[in-house]
């Protein structure tokens, strides 16, 4: 007996210790958020930027102490895995991070990536965000995945348009990257220039991933004679290329592309040679950024080092998934929730300066769903080192 | 068709400068060298941080490009490839090493340099136009010329090198036979150092040379090792001009298929078309060792 209170007491006396160590000093709880795209090889920065955007809102969050959601604040943490623009990669990540537990996860980049992975968001009762432009992702009976910004076949026939009309275009050569998203962007804006009545002068032109050189390629593309030449779905790393190729070889019509670019890169390596160029832009063209995008800038830079301006088309998915979870907590585990409050939420866009823009899901006229986040659809020319602001626009729903 | 023709020129030049570097390596240590590619971005690196961020004239940050590769190679060989080739019996072994040191240097310079095309000023600006080129004309950009010649001295520098110095010729001689070498007195292991710094060099001064036209980014290097690697494996492994006609061929097939073919046709047919040679001319067109 007395053995036995001493052995108690022993025990007592290491538990004890160890007891005030391993208590909760209020664990904070956390937000779990996936990334899952491209973050290595040519295409990295399509999947980096998601994932700096990522970061970037989570810490500005983080640094006032969580998201308050349902009364509780969670410390978000970003889990990022890079896919190489590989599908079986893409869907080895999606199985981690849904093992994890995570049910929101931005990415992937590309159609293979993005449509290999939606049998495994779908079985894990997971979301996801990809940044590609399948229809059948985002469309019935697809119902896991939501488009993060805007799409080529959106943009598309309002950039052709704004061509014709406002600076005389009547024919276009269509250039792309050799990959089944570009090719499909490719052939969609085939078909919407030929609606407008534009002439096509080369519809099936491609240029192989890594290409450097692009003197070969366009001095074909420039013999069929356009007066503008769209570029589908190039990368932000092959536009300044193409520009100054084009350039070179005395090309004086328009240039375009319905992807998302970067200034500096421009500037840097076409410099004045890429005048002129149409591209996509996002909220943080300096004509519409809200103070609050300002802010955002400075964060991206402080953690990145300096600021792409591809990132404003990136900096909406997970601001929209925190405001969704915020007016209804149940969302936080249970993407049901989180699908019905999108066919009614709407906030005010907190990137864009006006205060009026509405920033909700959309997508109902191209998908029968609102299935894609309403970045609006802005269309920017590159001038002398910068983007201006051609116009702004919004998706039809 | 002119037009054509030029640009063929000037994509074989730069292929054979890229692949000439490649096929040193392979000659000296019977290693494919899968950092090539890397090592060409990392030259990009250099000449877009001191010619075009802190303002030193290219003429000394070209060649600045080809020291530091050098310096790098040779730590690549005395750390990696010389301990993993004396202690391995596959060759299998070096080849993994390759591709660790690949994904190493990537994944070095994406965290260091960041995931965005970077660019240079142009180095000399100006073009010569003759006629409209969707009328037959041609143009040729300052820059591509200046490329074009820079990639043509580096050539025959390196070839003036390996014939006619003592150095070039120990070069050789490792690479016809590594023991006879040694029993004439060659230090094999210096000029294996040697020969893996020169193509880490070349390799940096390629890189370095097309950053004034190209720009870089960190991901860059994997087409590069691909691209070098078919221009070596059409000329024959390890024989210089085996690498300088693959460059050659290389590049007037990419510039004359974009003309013919719509983009995606043409490299299959160069894949096509290699799978075919490599039937009849396993070896290349001049397999044999180096010299």
């Amino acid at each position: 007996m007395k053995n036995r209170s001493i052995l108690r007491c022993t025990l007592l006396a290491i538990a004890a210790p160890l007891a005030i160590l391993a208590a909760p000093v209020h664990a904070q709880d956390v937000l779990k958020i996936g990334v899952n795209g491209v973050m290595s090889g040519e295409a990295a920065s399509w999947g980096l930027v998601n994932k700096y955007c990522a970061e970037t809102t989570a810490d500005v969050y983080n640094a006032k102490g969580g998201v308050d959601i349902g009364g509780k604040k969670y410390k978000i943490e970003i889990v990022a895995l890079d896919d190489k623009n590989d599908p079986k990669l893409s869907v080895s990540n999606a199985e981690k991070l849904t093992s994890e537990g995570i049910k929101y996860i931005i990415g992937p980049n590309i159609d293979t990536t993005a449509l290999a992975v939606k049998p495994v968001v779908e079985r894990a009762k997971a979301m996801n965000f990809p940044y590609a432009f399948a229809k059948e992702l985002y469309s019935p009976p697809a119902n896991a995945s939501v488009l993060g910004m805007v799409a080529s076949y959106q943009v598309g026939p309002i950039m052709y348009d704004y061509l014709k009309t406002k600076k005389g275009v009547k024919s276009i050569a269509f250039l792309a990257r050799n990959e089944s998203d570009s090719k499909n962007q490719q052939q969609e804006g085939v078909e919407a220039a030929k609606k407008l009545g534009l002439t096509i002068t080369a519809d099936k032109d491609t240029y192989e991933p890594g290409t450097k050189d692009f003197m070969p390629v366009l001095t074909k593309i420039i013999k069929t004679k356009p007066d503008a030449i769209v570029l589908s779905g190039v990368a932000p790393a092959d536009a300044p290329l193409l520009n100054k190729a084009a350039r070179d070889l005395g090309f004086k019509g328009s240039l375009s592309t319905e992807t998302a670019q970067d200034s500096k890169i421009l500037a840097q390596v076409a410099g004045a040679k890429a005048n002129g160029f149409l591209s996509v832009g996002g909220a943080s063209t300096p004509e519409i950024q809200s103070d609050a995008m300002k802010a955002y800038i400075e964060a991206y830079k402080k953690r990145v080092g300096e600021w792409n301006d591809e990132a404003g088309t990136k900096v909406y998915a997970l601001e929209l998934i925190i405001a969704v979870l915020q007016k209804n907590p149940a969302a936080i585990n249970d993407v049901e929730v989180f699908k019905k409050e999108m066919e009614t939420f709407s906030m005010v866009n907190p990137f864009v300066k006006d205060g009026k823009t509405k920033l909700e899901f959309t997508g109902k006229a191209d998908f029968g769903r609102r299935s894609q986040v309403g970045v609006p659809l802005v269309v920017n020319e590159f001038q002398d080192k910068d983007f201006k602001t051609l116009f702004v626009g919004t998706i039809k729903n | 068709m002119l037009q054509v023709l030029i640009n063929g020129a000037l994509l074989g030049a730069v292929y054979a400068l890229i692949a000439l570097g490649l096929t040193m390596v392979f000659s000296i240590m019977r290693v494919v060298n899968f950092a090539h590619g890397q090592m060409y971005m990392l030259g990009g690196f250099v000449v877009y941080y001191l010619y075009g961020q802190y303002g030193l004239p290219f003429y000394l940050a070209l060649p600045a490009a080809g020291i530091v590769l050098g310096l790098i190679g040779v730590a690549f060989n005395r750390f990696f490839f010389q301990p993993v080739l004396a202690t391995s019996t596959r060759e299998e072994n070096s080849m993994l090493m390759a591709v660790g040191t690949a994904l190493l240097l990537e994944n070095l310079a994406l965290t260091l340099f960041g995931e965005k095309q970077r660019g240079v000023p142009e180095v000399v600006e100006g073009i010569f136009i003759w006629g409209d080129v969707a009328e037959g004309g041609v143009v040729l950009t300052y820059s591509n010329m200046l490329v074009m010649g820079v990639a043509v001295l580096a050539i025959v520098a390196l070839l003036g090198f390996v014939q006619y110095t003592r150095p070039g010729r120990a070069l050789r001689a490792v690479a016809q036979d590594k023991e006879a070498a040694c029993l004439q007195g060659v230090d094999v292991k210096t000029t294996t150092t040697l020969g893996f710094a020169i193509g880490a060099a070349l390799a940096g001064i390629a890189g370095g040379l097309l950053v004034t036209i190209y720009g870089v980014n960190a991901g860059v290097g994997s087409n590069i090792s691909t691209k070098a690697f078919i221009m070596v494996m059409i000329g024959g492994a390890g024989v210089t001009k085996g690498a300088i006609l693959g460059g050659l061929l290389l590049g007037f097939a990419e510039a004359i298929g974009y003309d013919i073919f719509p983009g995606s046709v043409t490299y299959l047919i160069i894949f096509v078309a290699m799978i075919i040679f490599l039937l009849f001319k396993p070896n290349g067109m001049f397999g044999k060792p180096w010299g």
